[in-house]
């Protein structure tokens, strides 16, 4: 592997806080101050109990919302006063998700799944469009489900479907919330085998969300929130 | 399944709006039937009330002049009065004696070269006692230029019996007419106009007309033989003019008037109950419409509520996967129009079925056409409702929160 340092940041968070309007006057500080660095390549774990601000860190960086204060630099474009058109089409181009609940949309069918972010970025998909959509799935280990309907498939398998939809945008960032939260321990163990394949594959960053710390220590990072605080940052290679 | 002239942009949105609609079948088709419901009855009762108007109007209008130029009344001349005096009158109002407009041959140049004024035909009209044997009616003459009648009142297709011949002694009378005096066709008819003005004429043919009055009272002859029985040599007391627009009668009697100094009377002051009733009707018709409007799209807003709802999760996701807010307001709008479209086209299908059920089995009193450009129009205007309907539930569809849309279960 490269060295962190020669590869390209994908993503850079900056003294990042977000604070929770509850009533006037009352505010609730989730996040404080959040450096954060990610590059092309890593692997990250996001890990930390319940309501240390993991959710709330991953939609402020898949900018589904916006930080109270800092910045957060995505493919070095700052985001904080992007419009919401602008926040859209990043999110389109550079994000990629894959949900706790892999979240398939039910009316439409495994490959349609797949398609649905370059259906949404330029309407009809092309041929060479369908063509990656068959070929990630068959990465994935689905091929010849583009037919299916999500609920004609077992749930590991609409997990796979998540993250080749995912991918299908070439994304610089993967965002995984929980992704074998919801999975048995083998479908789990051949999902995070699937997102290291893609990490090393891809050469795309990675974030995974997770309360499993066995996974977690699999990645070459970890990143442990506490209060809103990141703990402490480990890196793969500082660990003996 | 989109149809190709949907723009290119709302391809992704259509297709999204298809789904959603065909995921709850029973849902869609639920407010389907409410939507076609709604455009039957507003197709249908348009039709109907058109229909029944058109009618009401023809019958009324088919045997009647649309604007009549007639002289002015006779009234008694006042001096003006002296300085410093006081006038008390008593005034006693003239008898109108039948007289003929004067110099009516300009007039009717002057009509035939008005704008909107169709048709120009004088007559010479006046009242007599038609005999035969010892049976007796009282009538009334219409002495036409046969050509220029026709274009006032068709009363060649309205012949039962014989020709349409004025003139040479022929007259043609009413069914009504020829039952109370047991005329036949050829039968003589003696018609005394008075200070033993006398004629007796031919029966060249007997129509009907369908107005009772008419059939028992006119006796169409040729402007000379009444102008003699009438005493108005050259004369003619009338002169009947249809208009392009019958709706504009009143105006161009007013302006028809003041160009011949005459008196002008249109078709809709002397039949003014009658429009007073259509437009009474015009206006519940309306109202039907715009009521039965109204429940549609908020058919449509409730059910969108609903799916909003329901869809919630798939809005945070498509939202969280790049699209923006305005493609999500997109699809709801565009659901709005499709449920507007499809039910609008069913609808009127219906409509246009109830309104040939009504002419194959109703009371067949009269027809109903369906205004080809009442079908389209209804699935415009449906398709608009729908768009409008469904921007309340949009709008609430694209401010969703991403992050918490993604999470609602």
């Amino acid at each position: 592997m490269s060295d962190p340092a020669s590869r390209a940041v994908v993503l850079r968070l900056r003294a990042v806080s977000k604070t929770y309007h509850i009533a006037t006057p009352q505010e609730h500080e989730v996040l404080h101050g959040i450096d954060l660095q990610l590059a092309s390549g890593e692997l990250a774990a996001l890990v930390g109990p319940s309501g240390s601000g993991k959710s709330t860190l991953l939609n402020l960086i898949g900018l589904l919302d916006t930080p109270t204060s800092g910045e957060l630099y995505l493919l070095e474009h700052p985001t904080r006063s992007m419009d919401d058109a602008a926040r859209t089409r990043l999110r389109n181009e550079a994000i990629g998700f894959v949900f706790q609940f892999h979240h398939l949309i039910p009316a439409f069918s495994v490959l349609e799944n797949v398609l649905m972010p370059l259906i949404l970025r330029h309407g009809k998909p092309g041929a060479d469009d369908i063509e990656q959509a068959q070929s990630l799935l068959a990465d994935v280990g689905l091929a010849g489900f583009g037919a299916k309907k999500p609920s004609q498939i077992s749930g590991g398998e609409q997990q796979r479907v998540a993250i080749a939809r995912a991918l299908v945008t070439r994304p610089a960032l993967l965002l995984a919330d929980e992704p074998t939260g919801n999975l048995d321990t083998q479908s789990a163990d051949r999902i995070f085998e699937l997102f290291q394949q893609v990490n090393s594959r891809f050469q795309c960053a990675v974030l995974v969300v997770t309360h499993d710390n066995s996974l977690a220590a699999r990645c070459s990072r970890i990143l442990n929130l506490v209060d809103g605080r990141f703990q402490s940052s480990v890196s793969a290679s500082d660990r003996p | 399944m989109i149809p190709g002239a949907v723009h290119r942009f709302l391809w992704t949105e259509g297709l999204i709006a298809v789904r959603f609609l065909f995921e709850n079948v029973m849902q869609t088709l639920l407010i389907l039937a409410g939507i076609a419901g709604g455009v039957a009855v507003i197709v249908f009762i348009t039709a109907l009330i058109t229909g029944l108007q058109a009618n009401v109007i023809e019958r009324t209008l088919g045997t009647q002049a649309h604007v009549r130029i007639l002289p002015l009344d006779e009234v008694n001349y006042q001096p003006p009065p002296a300085d410093d005096a006081m006038i008390l009158l008593l005034d006693s109002p003239r008898a109108q004696r039948l007289r003929s407009i004067s110099n009516w041959q300009a007039v009717r140049d002057m009509l035939d070269a008005a704008p909107d004024v169709q048709a120009v035909s004088p007559v010479v009209s006046g009242p007599a006692l038609a005999r035969r044997g010892t049976a007796r009616a009282s009538v009334s003459l219409v002495g036409i230029d046969p050509q220029r009648y026709q274009q006032i009142i068709a009363i060649a297709p309205s012949l039962v019996a014989g020709r349409f011949a004025v003139g040479d002694g022929h007259a043609l009378v009413g069914t009504e007419l020829a039952r109370t005096l047991g005329l036949g066709l050829g039968d003589k008819l003696r018609l005394d106009a008075g200070d033993d003005r006398i004629a007796v004429v031919d029966v060249a043919g007997i129509f009907e007309l369908g107005v009772r009055e008419l059939d028992a009272r006119f006796v169409y002859l040729d402007l000379k033989q009444t102008q003699t029985l009438l005493d108005l040599p050259g004369g003619v007391t009338v002169i009947d003019t249809t208009v392009d627009d019958i709706f504009t009668a009143d105006r161009v009697a007013a302006r028809l008037a003041r160009l011949s100094g005459l008196r002008a009377e249109s078709w809709m002051e002397t039949n003014g109950q009658l429009l007073n009733a259509l437009r009474s009707q015009s206006l519940t018709t309306q109202m039907i419409r715009v009521f039965v409007g109204i429940s549609v799209a908020f058919g449509i807003a409730s059910v969108l509520a609903v799916s909003v709802v329901q869809h919630t999760r798939e809005i945070g996701i498509l939202r969280a996967m790049g699209s923006s807010r305005k493609q999500v307001l997109r699809v709801f709008l565009v659901q709005g129009g499709l449920l507007g479209l499809l039910g609008s086209a069913i609808g009127a299908g219906i409509g246009w079925a109830l309104v040939q059920a009504f002419n194959t089995f109703g009371p067949g009193l009269f027809f109903i056409p369906v205004p080809l450009a009442l079908i389209p129009f209804a699935m415009v205007i449906a398709c608009l409702t729908g768009v409008l309907a469904s921007a309340l539930p949009a709008r609430r569809a694209a401010r969703l929160d991403p992050a918490v849309a993604i999470r609602y279960v």
